[in-house]
């Protein structure tokens, strides 16, 4: 059996009185698209940070190729860092650079590449992302789908083994939702990278993943096929896949 | 209170220790601490861009403060005691306090304004995620900036003050350029300078730390961006002021 990306077994994390994660357990696999769903606020993207090591549990373990995460020292975080690329919901490209620096920035602070082979890697991925005619633009000229396209190409540079999605199809049109899933795809194919996917829109879900998991109330209460997913008979699931008003979810809430 | 104020320092010193190994880091690798085109583009905003500000200010500062303790001594024929006495207290007192004060009005808020947009934007934690430092890359710069360029802003403070009070001197209390020159350079003394110097470094590093820790610990969007903001600004102003008090004491105490 092949060794898990990631590996969370028994992680807690709480924000002071609120607890977000409570034991939650979950493994990924290699070259697996696993996606993430949730309500809002459930813990999805926090999920996302206690990978990349932005977070630290309160309780457990998280690993990344069977390293501990939440024990790494700083030189040993940021150069497993290097290994994953993360996709913003909102991009979060600095916007103070223009789309070319964007990219080039892992590169030139992480890597002793050459600035010819820079602009090469640049104009490979922003064309693999279809938007080679923005390189010299300003993240604020640029439309909500199109800044979506050169996060991921960002995400792309430093040929992670690992690509985490937070909310990648959240704000956009259907059209250029679908347009992010197929490149998602695509590009996770074309890479070879595992990815995780962080959504709570159930059409792009189906369409990207391989693997499902639902987080509820901290924890993971299903992890399954796609198909499985859809012929789940957890109350919680299917109320969230149908996207219905009675069920257990809005209960627990009154 | 006290508590809070203690959780905030501590805060900003392990901003420095962090940023330090962050650098450290990147030094061991073989590579530059943070990026030189970043820290030249900060010292060209936090220090050109502040000359005209620092100048003016202290212009007016070193003409109204001639003026006024001129017309005092007058009567008591001591008026050629101006030219040391503001000399000596911008190159003291006033010029590190004041170029304090109006730089961490200016670059301070700036810092806290931008670093802050960027941590809402999740832009801190992309280029934490990266890999990259984002102490090294976005706090060092700065913070070195306003440590370097603040003493050379309160040279221009102390220098535009004596023209100031030279005006003065000449048309008001009848004293010469050439004269207020020579009285000045006989009333300044080494230990004014150094005096000045330490305070404007420490100065600096007050006001680049304090702001650009503000500006990373931001919370709650743009609201958050404007509450930090006006802390900093008002934060970095006080410590300036009572640092300036404390330095005071420790220096007419060891160096008097």
């Amino acid at each position: 059996m092949d060794e898990s990306v990631v590996d969370m077994k028994g992680v807690s994390l709480a924000f002071g009185a609120k607890k977000i994660l409570n034991d939650l357990n979950l493994a990924v696999h290699s070259r697996e698209r696993l996606v993430v769903l949730g309500q809002s606020g459930s813990g999805k993207s926090t999920l996302l940070r206690l990978i990349v090591g932005i977070l630290r549990p309160n309780g457990g373990v998280v690993r990344f190729k069977g390293r501990e995460v939440s024990r790494m020292r700083r030189p040993h975080l940021n150069r497993m860092r290097q290994k994953i690329g993360m996709v913003y919901q909102y991009s979060a490209l600095i916007s103070s650079l223009n789309v070319r620096d964007n990219l080039a920035l892992p590169l030139e602070e992480l890597t002793d590449k050459k600035e010819e082979e820079i602009n090469r890697i640049i104009d490979e991925k922003l064309d693999m992302v279809g938007m080679s005619d923005t390189k010299n633009q300003m993240p604020a000229e640029l439309s909500g789908g199109m800044r979506k396209r050169i996060g991921l190409a960002r995400a792309l540079v430093m040929e992670p083994e690992l690509i985490l999605f937070d909310e990648p199809s959240a704000g956009l049109d259907p059209v250029i939702s679908s347009v992010i899933d197929e490149l998602i795809i695509s590009l996770t194919e074309k890479t070879d990278a595992t990815s995780i996917i962080v959504t709570h829109e159930m059409d792009s879900a189906f369409k990207i993943a391989t693997r499902m998991a639902m987080l509820y109330q901290g924890n993971i209460i299903e992890n399954d096929t796609p198909d499985a997913f859809r012929r789940s008979k957890n109350a919680v699931v299917s109320q969230f896949i149908s996207g219905s008003t009675q069920g257990p979810i809005l209960e627990k809430k009154k | 209170m006290i508590k809070r104020f203690l959780q905030h320092l501590s805060s900003i010193v392990w901003l420095m220790v962090d940023a330090s190994q962050e650098m450290a880091d990147n030094m061991i690798r073989g590579r530059l601490p943070f990026r030189v085109n970043t820290f030249f583009e900060q010292t060209d905003r936090a220090g050109v861009g502040s000359v005209p500000l620092v100048a003016l200010v202290s212009f007016f500062l070193g003409l109204t403060m001639s003026l006024l303790t001129g017309y005092q001594l007058r009567p008591y024929g001591t008026e050629r005691l101006v030219p040391g006495l503001v000399a000596i207290g911008f190159s003291r007192e006033l010029g590190p306090l004041i170029t304090g004060i109006m730089v961490a009005a200016r670059i301070g808020a700036a810092f806290t304004a931008e670093l802050g947009t960027m941590t809402v934007s999740e832009e801190v934690e992309a280029i934490e995620a990266m890999g990259i430092g984002p102490l090294r890359f976005l706090v060092a710069p700065r913070v070195l900036a306003v440590f370097l360029l603040m003493p050379c802003l309160v040279v221009i403070s102390n220098v535009t003050a004596d023209l100031g009070a030279a005006l003065i001197c000449k048309w008001q209390l009848g004293i010469p350029v050439r004269y207020f020159g020579d009285l000045v350079h006989s009333s300044i003394e080494s230990r004014d300078i150094v005096a000045g110097t330490i305070k404007s470094f420490l100065f600096g590093l007050i006001v680049g730390t304090v702001s650009c820790y503000k500006g990373l610990a931001v919370e709650g969007g743009a609201a958050g961006v404007g509450d930090s903001t006006t802390s900093s600004v008002v934060i970095a102003i006080t410590s300036v002021i009572i640092f300036d008090t404390l330095c005071n004491i420790v220096l007419v105490a060891i160096y008097p």
